[in-house]
């Protein structure tokens, strides 16, 4: 192991650490909802604040209970999105590639501007 | 030279080898597409013993045959992707000699994880996906520090071999 070893191993961790920084930062908390999309399409939009089931053009299975989200079942053959834990938090996302399904989290309003320049 | 084609199938074997081993490893990081990256450890010790063109080709053929094998066609595409990127960075990180073969394990393994990540993105035409660059970054340090360290011993028990 050199120094420079050790700098670039630092490098990219404090980028990380950045950069999530950055996201927990804009997380503001308020009502939230996940968008749901199959192909880059959008398929609906719901709100994490009810629990409700949503079958995803019958090849994903979306649960939604206690404020998170969760793939229930999927009939792709890795079960990825199945194994990946329940999301919640503003940008967190549960992708099912084979299917091209993705299901993201944002906040349920616009997003407020800071200000606008004219 | 005459070797070549005997010692790139014995390589391939190996990685193949690998590629099942961590199959068998049941660790979930929680993060798609975050494992060991053990096959790698092939790449960079014929990185370092023969040169880039002949690892580029090892990763590839490693690749398809481990996607047909263990995966689905859509991990051959986030694998290559991530190949091609890691070993890019390998081997121009390799070629300042600035670094040792952890750090070029770890830029490999970074860059493996940035490339299936911009696959992700564009099969999913979603940026959401950047949600997890900062799991996947950190995640390509360790293994690829992992891996580098392991190499680095290797390599050094296998002086007196030549491959080419």
């Amino acid at each position: 192991m050199k120094k420079n070893d050790w700098l670039l191993a630092a490098g990219i961790i404090l980028a990380a650490v950045l950069i999530l920084a950055f996201q927990l930062v804009q997380d503001d908390g308020g009502q939230k909802e996940v968008a749901v999309t199959v192909d880059g399409e959008e398929f609906g939009r719901y709100s994490l604040a009810e629990d409700q089931r949503i079958d995803i053009g019958g090849t994903n299975l979306l649960v939604i209970e206690n404020g998170e989200a969760k793939m229930e079942w999927a009939d792709c053959p890795d079960q990825i999105c199945v194994n990946h834990r329940a999301v919640s938090r503003d940008g967190e996302s549960i992708i099912c590639l084979p299917n091209k399904v993705a299901v993201s989290v944002c906040g349920g309003d616009e997003p407020e501007l800071d200000g606008v320049a004219r | 030279m005459r070797n070549r084609a005997a010692f790139f199938g014995v390589f391939t074997a190996l990685a193949l080898i690998l590629s099942y081993v961590e199959t068998l490893i049941p660790i979930n990081f929680g993060i798609p597409g975050a494992k060991l990256g053990l096959a790698n450890l092939v790449t960079v010790i014929v990185l370092y013993k023969t040169d880039w063109k002949e690892a580029l080709l090892l990763s590839a053929v490693r690749v398809v045959l481990a996607g047909f094998i263990f995966g689905s066609l859509f991990s051959i595409l986030y694998s290559l992707a991530g190949a091609i990127l890691s070993l890019s960075a390998m081997a121009l990180l390799k070629k300042t000699g600035l670094f040792s073969t952890a750090g070029v394990s770890i830029a490999g393994g970074v860059s493996h994880n940035m490339g299936q990540l911009i696959v992700a993105m564009l099969v999913v035409e979603t940026y959401q996906v950047g949600y997890y660059l900062p799991a996947l970054l950190a995640a390509g340090t360790a293994t690829g520090l992992l891996i580098g360290i392991v190499s680095q011993g290797v390599l050094k028990r296998i002086q007196s071999l030549h491959f080419t």
